[in-house]
């Protein structure tokens, strides 16, 4: 029994087509932020340190769906969420309708550790931000010409998109002239840890839904919903928020561990199934070190290592490498 | 199955000293309450349909915790929340942050039947609330002299504590008020005086709903969410049971209470009562909360781990009690 990591960049109808130039930056995003999630474990640091810092690299890079590269709302701003949870004391912490911070992630651990409180939002949020001194920017700062597209695509289409859904196919042009096809968004991040000791941890992170209504929250800050960590494992799940709210899917991998003694794959597996297909999938490390990426939909962008020299980065449902 | 049960909660976490009166107009309004659900469940209404009518009539009244009578932020406004849940499918809404909305209970039925999505908050979901036409009022009316007074109270004992978990010695003027050691969320109870809402209902056709509502924590920072929005955590419905809950917001938060009944009566097989005796006895570690739960066949429940809940509960075969303690 040693430590692991695993983390996502999101899942949903990720088109096996996907395009190299759409595909690879996220393959070397994946790649980089993994390694500084070992990196920090081989360091010692305490798990809870180790997602924050690991999904602080998954929202500042612009391919995936939180912070810099959030996806857009309706009125073309950008909301972003955040949730992280401490396994062994169940602290937490987060934060919705953020704008101008730079990692929510960071400020929902501050929620955590400098309120009374677990969950802050909007302008309460945004004003704590600045109490606290976190970075902050323009909202400028966080939009992207890629999400801009989408955002139109969105409004064009008429719906709203989940993560990776693939858009209706206006025309058969020359994909690399707009986004190519199924490229329509980009994923919810999250990361999971587990040290030697079996202290557990679990952060997610999220721009949100494609041309989402202003003030609408999914999963990713709810505890139980997007994020969960207790005693016996630590779950980050991605996918249609509204399904992961209703299944309480974070929570429900560790309720079933402890309730039905699965083990976490099978717990992992069972809760996804419960969900409609097409809809969620997550990552999880369990107290003893076992790690599970479970998904319903057509890819999960992922990777994950464990202390016995294991490690993956994935799309669909082979390792890449 | 063919039986139905209703509950109704009006806050866990009762000042021992509360005067008479006060637990005296409690139980009246539990009572009217209870009433109005009873009338709505013999006239047929689903359990969604019916947790709506009874909370609407809890955050209209001033006495508890939501709508008007909903305790004040930091700055001396109202910023409410709340969520309902409809067993069968799951279906769920929330709202957080409403400032304007007579009614947070409907708005989050409306964003669960009329919007895409699950749960929205703050200027999204005032704008949700014009486009829906829904009865929106001046933030003033749900504003109460009593709450004003609490607020006082609750900024002068933050000012004596430095830890808000350290307990208060009761000092400062705030005189009988502070007299209870009893705390919650790190305020003297006569202060912190949680009292958000609730009903559960499960219909004769073995229905089961839920729904939550609340002003939040007196003196709470702008901004800040409790539990009672967060689906699994202040309120749940399955095809077994309804759940609403009330007390420490982080506490409820952090055991996922109102999901964790249902999770043991789906996963460990126990039935209602044994469910929401094990969740309030094992959940919650030095958290202090209650809930009232009902399931598909007509049983209902309550359970609490603080001094006191109010609460009311009915079922079919005339059976109705109505209690603070």
């Amino acid at each position: 029994m040693g430590w692991a990591i695993a983390l996502h960049g999101g899942a949903g109808d990720i088109p096996h087509s996907l395009p190299p130039d759409r595909r690879l930056p996220r393959e070397v995003g994946l790649r980089h932020c993994l390694d500084v999630g070992i990196a920090a474990l081989k360091a010692h640091k305490h798990p809870l340190d180790v997602v924050e810092l690991v999904v602080r690299e998954l929202e500042n890079y612009p391919h995936f769906n939180a912070g810099k590269g959030s996806v857009l709302t309706s009125s073309g701003t950008v909301e972003m969420e955040a949730s992280i949870m401490d396994g062994k004391s169940k602290k937490c912490g987060a934060v919705s309708g953020l704008s101008t911070v730079v990692n929510a992630v960071s400020l929902a651990r501050l929620v955590m550790e400098k309120t009374p409180h677990i969950y802050l939002g909007f302008h309460g949020a945004e004003a704590f931000a600045r109490e606290q001194g976190v970075e902050t920017a323009d909202p400028s700062y966080f939009i992207t010409p890629e999400n801009i597209e989408r955002l139109k695509q969105a409004q064009d289409a008429n719906r709203v998109q989940i993560d990776y859904t693939q858009p209706v196919q206006k025309e058969a042009k020359d994909a690399a002239a707009t986004i190519p096809n199924g490229d329509s968004q980009i994923g919810t991040v999250g990361c999971v840890a587990v040290d030697s000791e079996g202290n557990l941890a679990s952060a997610t992170s999220t721009g949100g839904l494609v041309n989402k209504m202003a003030g609408r929250i999914g999963d990713s800050p709810i505890i139980g919903a997007g994020t969960y960590a207790n005693h016996l494992c630590a779950v980050s799940a991605t996918g249609k928020g509204e399904a992961m709210i209703r299944g309480t899917v974070a929570r429900d991998v560790a309720a079933v561990m402890e309730f039905k003694g699965l083990s976490l794959k099978e717990a992992a597996a069972y809760v996804i199934d419960q969900v409609p297909p097409g809809n969620a999938g997550l990552v999880a490390v369990s107290s003893t070190g076992e790690i599970a990426t479970v998904f319903n939909t057509t890819g999960m962008f992922r990777a994950c290592a464990s202390e016995d020299g294991y490690s993956e980065v994935a799309i669909w449902d082979s390792p890449l490498k | 199955m063919g039986a139905w049960a209703i509950a109704v909660h009006g806050g866990a976490g009762v000042d021992p000293n509360l005067p008479k009166e006060r637990q005296e107009e409690a139980k009246r309004l539990l009572t009217r309450c209870l009433d109005i659900g009873i009338s709505a469940l013999r006239s047929n209404l689903p359990a969604i349909d019916v947790v709506e009518l009874v909370v609407r009539e809890l955050e209209t009244d001033p006495l508890f915790n939501s709508g008007r009578g909903s305790a004040l932020t930091e700055k001396g406004t109202v910023e409410m929340e709340a969520s309902i849940m409809d067993g069968p499918k799951r279906r769920c809404g929330a709202v957080s942050g409403l400032t304007t909305v007579k009614n947070p209970v409907s708005l989050a039925r409306l964003v669960m039947e009329k919007s895409p999505h699950s749960y929205l908050a703050f200027s999204g979901a005032e704008e949700f609330a014009k486009k829906q036409g829904v009865e929106m009022v001046d933030n003033e009316y749900f504003i109460t002299e009593d709450n004003v007074g609490m607020l006082k109270l609750a900024k002068e004992a933050n000012s004596i504590l430095f830890d808000y978990r350290i307990p208060a010695v009761g000092t400062c003027g705030a005189g009988a008020a502070m007299d209870s050691p009893l705390q919650m969320n790190g305020l003297p109870i006569s202060v912190y005086a949680p009292e958000t809402v609730g009903c559960v209902v499960v219909d004769k056709q073995g229905r089961c709903a839920a729904a939550t509502s609340t002003g939040g924590l007196m003196n709470k920072m702008s901004g800040r969410i409790g539990d009672s929005p967060l689906i699994g955590s202040g309120t749940y419905a399955s095809e077994l049971c309804g759940v609403s809950c009330t007390g420490e917001g982080e506490a409820i938060i952090r055991s996922t209470l109102a999901r964790e009944v249902s999770a043991v009566m789906e996963y460990k097989g126990l039935n209602l009562h044994e469910a929401v005796d094990y969740v309030i006895k094992n959940r919650l570690d030095e958290g202090k909360a209650g809930l009232i739960a009902v399931s598909k066949d007509g049983e209902v429940a309550c359970g609490f781990n603080t001094t006191g809940m109010f609460r009311g509960c009915a079922t079919e075969d005339g059976f109705m009690e109505v209690g603070v303690w």
